[in-house]
């Protein structure tokens, strides 16, 4: 009795500290692949994957192992994922989810479980208010502070009646609430789409009837591809300008719409041509890892990366402790492609934000040019309802 | 006034393109009694094929025949290889088939193509507004897709109710065995009925391309709508499948466009927004109940 007891204690040692030693952290990234969104999650997987190819196989020294899985945008599969990963993968780390929908169903199983959830990207407002959690962190951007930069930009540029748009779902209402949050004029009408509308013509025919100074649209991915080339084709574009946020102009999106897209009026916290040593060797590592040019989501996949990077350093890969976890993610001893970045009271960003323009560069292709500094230092609204 | 009749258009052309998609789906749930889930991803293929070599080559008219070539040989190949060894099965082996074919046609796609939608630009010919009424402006492009539906509706017309074929169409979908009995070659009927949807089908792919973005998952969005049409208009319908498309494509539109402004009467701004972008994307599935109610069989059921 004693000795399979003793054999067993010494089996149980020498397993957790080759466990130590071989086992690679898991990291569970959950993430949009398929559908017409699927670049997105794309993006994110190969700028998480950069970061860990850069340092050959770890993050912060730490020897990780990413499990990546396609939620298809089902709330459902997302959940189901982190299901299987929390309890056959024993994955104590997730990261990687696109859209809030999913989100609002999987993060609060990750965090029932006692697991850590990083953000590369969805970040929906209620749970960075009454619903933050210390287990919770948001690398990219609330929807709500997102689209909100749009219409500062738009009260910025001078104009003073908008008509707002964007599809029927929590992001989209976000948007809207957030756009009227920071613009200073008035709502010339506001219409919500349909999440799986692709001909907007009927809109089109509202817009134009109500001549507004400026149109603000959040449509995101091919939707928002379809909404701008059918606003050229209704010869709305020359006629009523548009502001938008970075999701609806992305790099990818801005290459898709070629020349519809020229003058646009952009908004967001990352561009390209941001001018910091971090950015700069992002951009062209990415470029030539996978030869085409990165989006934000990519840039965002990255800083989540970087930002485990520094915690698993910190901590030496315990994710177990989260508390620790959390003490090293808060220190945010990491540089992120946006410059200058930190985190509120509520783990969400604190950082700043661009206005932006579509120009042509001088080899006479269209690019997206960052104009001038909109906010600084900037957190969100939500921060306030938060306890931590 | 003059944006009602383009609200009226806009329904129109949502119409006709769910009708080209319709007629195919019907003839061949009609006839064969399959229910062909790949539809939508034949849609796909035709807007790939064609919007790929009207991008490559710059010639808007040479995607036409590529898109139409790719979508009707998918047709025939999704026909040959998958559908003609399911009509005696039931239609949860069909559905389960097919739904298989979806997800590897996205898939095949998404490697050859990539994730990134495809761009074509509208054909310099077609790409201005013509001014039908004073101060009614209308994108010729779309004036152009209800032009090619409505034709294609006469010559569906004329096909299935002044030739042989037709006759033979119209037979099988009425009583397949007795068509077989008569000594015609049902299988060859088959085929030709198949790739004559999946045909239409790439059509109206090709045709959306410029004005939605060519993406992969694009068939799906239309096909449960598609499914609406064919289920309002009576199963094997052509004519019913024309006019619940109009139907369906104006009634929606409408719903869009109308409805959160008259919630907005009697109610707050945002909700009636909110409420009114709620139930404008149940209507289409609202009227399908009404239409069921009242003719179980559908609008146009008689035929069948």
């Amino acid at each position: 009795m004693l000795k399979s007891l003793l054999s067993s204690a010494v089996a149980a040692t020498l397993c957790t500290s080759a466990a130590l030693a071989a086992d690679p952290v898991k990291i569970g990234m959950i993430t949009t692949l398929s559908g017409p969104a699927g670049y997105l999650g794309q993006d994110i997987r190969d700028g998480f994957q950069l970061a860990i190819d850069l340092e050959g196989g770890k993050l912060g020294d730490v020897p990780v192992e990413v499990l990546v899985e396609d939620d298809a945008l089902k709330p459902g599969s997302g959940r189901q994922i982190a299901d299987r990963f929390l309890n056959d993968e024993g994955v104590k780390l997730f990261t990687g989810i696109v859209f809030s929908n999913v989100a609002g169903a999987t993060v609060p199983e990750i965090l029932d479980a006692g697991a850590i959830f990083v953000s590369p990207n969805a970040g929906p407002s209620e749970f960075a208010g009454k619903g933050c959690h210390k287990n919770y962190f948001v690398l990219s951007w609330l929807t709500d502070t997102m689209q909100g930069s749009a219409g500062r930009n738009a009260s910025d540029l001078g104009y003073k009646n908008a008509f707002v748009l964007a599809p029927n779902y929590q992001a989209g209402k976000d948007a809207i609430t957030g756009f009227k949050r920071y613009f200073d004029g008035e709502i010339a009408g506001e219409i919500y789409t349909r999440l799986d509308q692709t001909d907007f013509a009927a809109e089109m025919a509202q817009i134009k009837a109500a001549n507004p100074d400026v149109v603000f649209q959040f449509q995101p991915g091919g939707l928002g591809i379809a909404f701008l080339r059918q606003y050229q084709q209704a010869g709305l574009l020359g006629s009523i300008p548009m502001v938008i946020a970075e999701p609806s102009m992305d790099h990818a999106i801005l290459k898709a719409v070629g020349d519809a897209a020229e003058g646009l009026n952009v908004s967001g916290a990352w561009n390209v041509d941001l001018d910091n040593d971090t950015n700069r060797a992002f951009v062209a590592s990415f470029e030539e890892a996978y030869g085409r040019a990165p989006t934000m989501y990519a840039a965002q996949g990255y800083d989540t990366a970087l930002a485990i990077a520094s915690a698993l350093k910190e901590t030496g890969g315990d994710v177990d402790d989260t508390e620790a976890f959390r003490a090293a993610m808060l220190a945010t001893g990491f540089d992120t492609t946006r410059g200058s970045f930190s985190f509120g009271k509520n783990q969400h960003p604190v950082q700043d934000w661009y206005a932006m323009q579509v120009v042509r560069d001088d080899a006479g292709k269209l690019a997206l040019k960052t104009r001038k500094q909109l906010m600084a230092a900037h957190g969100d609204p939500f921060a306030a309802d938060c306890d931590l | 006034m003059t944006l009602f009749l383009e609200q009226l258009l806009n329904g129109m052309q949502l119409g006709v393109t769910l009708f080209l998609l319709a007629a195919g789906l019907t003839l061949i749930f009609g006839i064969m009694g399959v229910i062909n889930l790949a539809h939508g991803s034949i849609y796909m293929i035709g807007a790939y094929a064609g919007t790929y070599v009207a991008a490559t080559t710059g010639s808007f008219l040479l995607g036409i025949p590529a898109g139409l070539a790719a979508a009707a040989l998918t047709g025939i190949a999704v026909e040959f290889l998958v559908v003609r060894q399911l009509y005696d099965r039931d239609h949860l082996d069909q559905v389960l088939a097919t739904f298989g074919l979806i997800l590897i046609f996205n898939q095949a796609i998404t490697m050859i193509f990539g994730r990134q939608p495809l761009f074509v630009g509208l054909p310099e010919a077609l790409s201005g507004s013509v001014e039908l009424l004073p101060g009614l402006f209308y994108p010729l492009y779309r004036l152009a897709i209800i032009a090619v539906g409505l034709l294609v509706a006469v010559g569906l017309y004329l096909l299935i109710n002044r030739t042989r074929v037709g006759m033979l169409v119209r037979a099988g979908s009425t009583n397949r065995e007795m068509v077989r009995a008569l000594g015609v070659d049902i299988r060859l009927l088959y085929t030709a009925v198949f790739a004559l949807g999946a045909l239409l089908a790439g059509l109206a792919g090709y045709m959306a391309g410029p004005i939605l973005a060519v993406q992969v998952g694009m068939g799906e969005q239309i096909l449960i709508t598609t499914f609406v049409v064919v289920v309002i208009g009576g199963v094997g319908s052509v004519k019913g499948a024309f006019y619940a498309s109009l139907l369906l494509g104006v009634t929606d539109t409408a719903l869009r466009a109308y409805l959160p402004g008259l919630l907005r009467q009697v109610m707050v701004g945002p909700e009636a927004d909110a409420l009114g972008a709620g139930i404008s994307s149940m209507g289409i599935y609202l009227l399908m109940a009404i239409v069921l109610l009242i003719r179980p069989k559908g609008l146009f059921a008689g035929s069948t």
